[in-house]
């Protein structure tokens, strides 16, 4: 198992080297679909063995339940973002094709890089080489094109917000060193197990301090509020299967770091302190989101905030502690990242289809994509959490955890919230779709490969939804046991 | 003050390089011209390798000379030697671009009193805490803390990219001051690796940087309002 993990490591790194050095753009989509498929097969041959047991390799790689989840969605989304991305960038130059599949590899090298990091300092390092490289991913259209001042404002807001969150959470991850050298010596690498276990004993006021700052840096890049102001601008300028990426799993990733300073901060002080912080900022962000999606223009701007509403879901329900509650955690970041990505993909194939981005020029979506219009309205209904979708699922055992645990007033504002949202997301996609079009245009689709990915993703919401596999809600109970444990 | 109570010759130096930087940020602070902020920062930046060193000797941990070193090269040299070519080609066809005197938000003195507010704040904050590493004393500490406010200050109250950037670099200083004090004993490869990537962010804001003053012909941010709601 030690050459897989080393593998989803390598893979990715050498297909955006080797699509970097490619003469021409003919052999780069090969290569970055080669790389995404089989970084998801490599990722779900992990699964059976990390249900039972943690993998450590070299003393810096460690995979475990949790960091296997975050694993799975990004594995996922990355194969099936290769996949698109062949369609999508059919009609871009050379130059920028290469570019793109280049910085697309090595972005998903650093997101698959930071949940096998087995301590803090690297997964820092990991999710600082994710900024660095979506932002020039954000920015492709201003740095290649003509086009893209959006872009070149929307790549300068990302990497100044997110560099100085990212700047809090490496003080984070100082204090939390502080902490640890104080009971394991001062020659401790700030690997997390060692700290997690040596809990009871840490000093409380420096882990105090290092989760908040972890929550609030680390919460910069999953978009909490009020540090979420770079979200829906990035979102919206990237090219879409960056924004489809960004959204399904750079949030998550970052989310993922998030959780890793709760194991510790729950170690030490109980989990009532980071709980409560947690809800804090989970309300405010789906409140926010749950406004936002209201009277948006911009599609991609839309979906964005619907990431910032999912991410106020996550960081509610690991605030009601209880174990249902928790497996609906992960549960949903799997779901989230192939529902999101379904949008995010299917919001791509209308602004290629219509030319642009302003949702009250998309119109008759139905008639014209007759494959992209109904997939598009089932991610919608997905991320609304309509049943049998991956998303109701999780947002049930959500909601039922926090009866369960006596959240009876935040479980409410969660409900209410995620029906506003609902109806201002829903709104906003049967405008789209069931409206005629202003003009004739083909019934047809831009590209098959734009399609293909969407009708994988639907499959895995369905799977989620009606019956994950066993290995699958193993792999989430363990996980769920590593987060309880901690309390 | 009993001698037992008084600080050592190293704790002493530590607190003393923490105030000059303290007041080096303050310089940025109110300094308009982008060159002279450069200068600041380098200075700033090398009183973290002297701290560095101070520490090393103090504490017996030779691998703080290599990260003296690392240190130096990088935010000493190369950061600085980045940034000054990057102002220089924007400057090319506009004296006011070198400058770009004029950004702030607030007149200068406002600047400086809410400077002045948020490193009390800072100070005060990070002071009570009692949080005080083995090298040097919790006042360093207390002062990194102040640093970073200040630091976020300067990144808010500037509208020119070149001045943001400098303020991200020197909120970096505050948290390798901090980072010093408390974590001094920190493996060297964490360390070398902290700054491996602070030098790739280097160029990653210098290439936006080019790319908006291509588009904007100025490093003024007054135009990035394309995007709203």
């Amino acid at each position: 198992m030690n050459a897989v993990v080393l593998a989803i490591l390598i893979l990715p790194l050498g297909a955006g080297l080797v699509c970097a050095v490619l003469p021409t753009r003919a052999l780069a989509p090969a290569v970055t679909v080669v790389s995404g498929l089989a970084c998801f097969g490599l990722v779900l041959a992990l699964i059976p063995a990390v249900a039972h047991r943690n993998l450590n390799y070299l003393s810096y790689l460690r995979v475990d339940a949790l960091s296997a989840i975050f694993l799975l969605a990004t594995g996922f989304l990355y194969a099936a973002v290769a996949v698109y991305a062949v369609g999508y960038l059919k009609r871009h130059k050379d130059l920028y094709a290469r570019r793109f599949h280049a910085g697309l590899n090595l972005f998903a090298w650093a997101m698959l890089a930071a949940p096998l990091m087995s301590s803090l300092a690297l997964l820092w390092i990991a999710v600082e080489v994710t900024t660095i490289i979506s932002a020039l991913l954000v920015a492709i259209e201003a740095l290649l094109t003509d086009d893209g001042d959006g872009a070149a404002e929307a790549a300068w807001k990302y990497v100044l917000i997110a560099s100085a969150g990212l700047g809090l959470a490496l003080l984070a991850t100082v204090f939390a060193y502080y902490a640890g050298s104080q009971v394991l010596g001062e020659h401790y690498n700030l690997a997390i197990q060692p700290l997690i276990q040596a809990g009871a004993h840490l000093p409380h006021t420096p882990v105090r301090l290092a989760f908040l700052l972890a929550l609030l840096g680390y919460g910069t890049k999953v978009g909490l509020f009020p540090v979420h102001t770079w979200l829906p601008d990035a979102h919206s300028e990237a090219p879409t299967p960056v924004s489809a990426l960004l959204s399904g799993s750079l949030l998550a990733v970052s989310f993922y770091a998030i959780l890793r300073f709760y194991q510790v901060a729950a170690a030490t002080l109980g989990s009532g302190f980071p709980r409560d912080a947690l809800l804090a900022f989970g309300v405010a962000s789906l409140l926010l989101a749950a406004l936002y999606v209201f009277g948006q223009r911009d599609i991609k701007r839309l979906l964005a905030y619907s990431s910032v509403e999912h991410m106020g879901i996550l960081t509610i329900g690991v605030s009601f502690g209880a174990p249902v509650a928790l497996a609906g955690v992960l549960l949903h970041v799997l779901a989230h990242a192939a529902a999101k990505g379904n949008a995010f993909m299917g919001a791509g194939v209308f602004t290629v289809k219509f030319g642009s981005k302003e949702i009250s020029a998309l119109r008759g979506g139905l008639d014209v994509l007759p494959w992209s219009g109904p997939l598009f309205l089932l991610a919608v209904f997905a991320l609304s959490a309509m049943p049998p979708s991956g998303i109701f699922r999780s947002e049930f055992q959500i909601v039922y955890g926090g009866l369960g645990s006596g959240n009876y007033a935040a479980a409410a504002v969660l409900v209410v919230l995620i029906t506003v949202a609902f109806f201002g997301l829903t709104a906003s996609a049967t405008r789209m779709l069931f409206t005629p079009a202003p003009r004739v245009l083909n019934r047809s689709e831009p590209s098959i490969w734009m399609v293909v990915p969407v009708v994988a993703g639907v499959v895995v919401l369905f799977i989620l939804g009606l019956h994950p596999p066993a290995e699958l809600t193993g792999l989430i109970y363990r996980a769920v046991a590593e987060l309880g444990a901690a309390r | 003050m009993d001698p037992a109570q008084a600080p050592g010759v190293y704790e002493g130096a530590a607190n003393v390089i923490a105030a000059v930087m303290l007041l080096i940020e303050f310089g940025m602070l109110r300094q308009a011209l982008a060159r002279d902020q450069v200068r600041l920062y380098m200075a700033q930046s090398a009183l973290i390798s002297v701290l560095a060193i101070v520490i090393a000797a103090d504490r017996n941990l030779p691998e703080l000379y290599v990260l003296a070193a690392l240190s130096a090269a990088l935010k000493v040299v190369a950061v600085p030697l980045v940034l000054r070519r990057l102002l220089a080609r924007t400057g090319d066809d506009e004296e006011e671009a070198v400058g770009v005197a004029g950004s702030n938000t607030l007149s200068p003195a406002t600047a400086v009193l809410a400077g002045i507010v948020l490193a009390a704040f800072g100070f005060f904050c990070f002071g009570a805490m009692g949080i005080h590493g083995p090298a040097a004393p919790a006042t360093a500490l207390a002062i990194a803390g102040a640093m970073v406010l200040v630091a976020f200050g300067l990144m808010i109250v500037r509208r020119d990219v070149a001045s943001q950037a400098i303020g991200f670099f020197s909120l970096e200083n505050a948290i390798s001051l901090a980072a010093l004090v408390v974590a001094s004993g920190l493996p060297l490869i964490l360390e070398t690796a902290f700054l491996f990537d602070l030098l790739v962010a280097v160029v990653v804001f210098s290439m936006l940087i080019r790319t908006h003053h291509t588009r904007a012909e100025s490093l003024s941010t007054a135009d990035l309002t394309r995007l709203r709601g």
